[in-house]
């Protein structure tokens, strides 16, 4: 059915105006996205690697938390979108004079962003502005909580070598505890039916782990045996106060991924790495460089995914006048 | 609902059209395909089909989504995104004649959005419109170079094309009052 003048609009769409967590997000939501970002893989390919899509949109990317790959990603999938864009470190910024988080975003937004992307150390500070906030807010990042665009591309890139995520044994191995990875892949991955397999030294596994709806288990052998997919979480030692790891000597011999402990994977595994990598704590350089690796591929296709995104929850901005005083 | 085309006459307006292509080009030398979608690639590749058919010369041909340069994407207040389906061109388009096809021209505005697209891949030495149906009340300074059907319609009529790749018949219809 068609004619020239009628919108092909989704079957689907994204409930939401904002990009929160992967938390609440059902299974057709999900796969918008991943298919969403498919097409826009393509535009990476281009000699002119841009669309006019977002022309006059503003975009404010807001992090509290250092981050790299993160930070660029989104920048350059803005960029490509057309999006006007500006990154605000907090090092150089008001926080720093002691200003609070609602404050800084209050003045950003009297001057009218459209999107906020948004890191912060505190768990559940995106969804404090989303409450408060006329903008859509994209979680890059909150505390312990969630990281929603890197379970999206971490999907997205076992999609593309998988060509499914239902029934794929899926090994999640590292600081489980402190790992917002962690908690926003186990919910995509549960959400498409994937079997996920999460593996810590007692120290690191959280506490509530029953509830995650995964196999928890403190042997690497035993995660990784068939695994479709390994996927390796740093030691985050920026978020540890005490002692949970004896030494990262003892941490790689008990839990790091070595060539030998690979050869239990499944034949045509891939192993995964949200970055930045520890080598020689959590993961051999010679698995990290090896041919199973898809971790760079993870990082180009986060631009793809994060495009996806933003093109996605534009157009559910809210248009109200606002309310000037 | 009346029907306007069966399988039989559209298959007689894209051979026709293939000769116009080879007559107008003298020849498939320097020319590509580019079907908009949806329907416009299933009618790229019979085309090419027909002009193989024809010459015995094959002619690349690509799939452009035109989703991300419509000029009305930003424009409703709150509501689902149109699906963003994958641009396929795997030939450079620098200097070659790009046959832009499509199954409706209506207002002009996909073409218009087709043609920014095309020109983010390279520069072609020129582009040329082959559609299916011309159903009038253009909104923008476009016309088709190869047209299978002129269609006269009213502003309150619909019309719709069904193609055996996708909908698993050929045919167009029209639907309301003229």
């Amino acid at each position: 059915m068609t004619t020239s003048a009628e919108t092909p609009t989704a079957a689907v769409t994204l409930k939401s105006r904002h990009l929160l967590g992967i938390d609440g997000l059902e299974a057709d939501e999900i796969s918008l996205i991943l298919d969403t970002a498919e097409a826009m893989k393509e535009i990476g390919g281009r000699a002119i690697k841009k669309v006019p899509t977002l022309r006059g949109r503003t975009v404010v990317n807001l992090f509290f938390e250092p981050s790299t790959r993160t930070r660029t990603s989104f920048e350059i999938a803005e960029k490509r979108l057309s999006a006007d864009t500006l990154s605000i470190a907090t090092a150089t910024s008001s926080v720093t004079k002691g200003e609070s988080l609602l404050d800084t975003v209050r003045n950003i937004e009297a001057m009218s962003p459209d999107m906020i992307v948004m890191r912060h150390s505190s768990s559940g500070a995106p969804h404090l502005l989303a409450r408060m906030c006329r903008s859509t807010i994209i979680n890059a990042g909150d505390g312990m909580h969630e990281h929603p665009t890197q379970a999206l591309l971490d999907a997205f890139t076992i999609r593309e070598h998988k060509r499914r995520l239902a029934g794929l044994k899926i090994a999640i191995v590292g600081d489980l505890m402190h790992s917002r990875v962690l908690r926003s892949n186990v919910a995509l991955l549960n959400t498409m039916r994937a079997n996920v397999w999460a593996c810590a030294p007692a120290t690191l596994m959280p506490s509530h782990i029953a509830e995650f709806g995964v196999h928890a288990t403190t042997s690497v052998d035993e995660a990784v045996e068939g695994a479709d997919v390994v996927m390796m979480l740093r030691i985050q030692h920026e978020r540890m106060h005490g002692h949970y790891i004896p030494s990262v000597r003892e941490y790689f011999t008990l839990f790091g991924l070595t060539p030998e402990r690979m050869r239990r994977a499944a034949a045509d595994a891939i192993v995964m790495h949200p970055g930045p990598m520890n080598r020689g704590v959590e993961i051999d350089s010679a698995v990290a460089d090896g041919p199973f690796s898809v971790i760079l591929e993870q990082v180009s296709n986060g631009v793809a995914v994060r495009m996806a995104v933003l093109y996605l929850l534009s157009g559910r901005d809210s248009m109200d006048p606002l309310d000037v005083h | 609902m009346a029907l306007v085309m069966d399988a039989d006459r559209m298959a007689r307006a894209l051979t026709r059209m293939a000769h116009e292509i080879l007559e107008r080009n003298r020849g498939l030398d320097e020319i590509a395909l580019v079907g908009i979608r949806t329907r416009g690639v299933p009618l790229a590749r019979r085309i090419s089909r027909s002009l193989h058919e024809i010459n015995g010369d094959d002619v690349p041909t690509g799939a452009l989504d035109i989703t991300l340069y419509r000029d009305d994407l930003m424009r409703h207040p709150v509501g689902p995104q149109p699906v963003v389906r994958r641009t396929e061109i795997p030939f450079s388009i620098d200097s070659r004649k790009i046959l832009l096809v499509d199954d409706v021209l209506y207002t002009g505005r996909t073409i218009r959005a087709a043609l920014d697209a095309l020109i983010d891949f390279g520069r072609p030495q020129a582009i040329q419109l082959v559609v299916l149906v011309d159903r009038g009340h253009r909104e923008l300074p476009i016309k088709a170079d190869y047209v299978g059907k002129n269609l006269p319609t009213s502003l309150k009529q619909s019309v719709q094309v069904h193609l055996q790749e996708i909908d698993g018949k050929d045919e167009v219809l029209i639907e309301g009052e003229a």
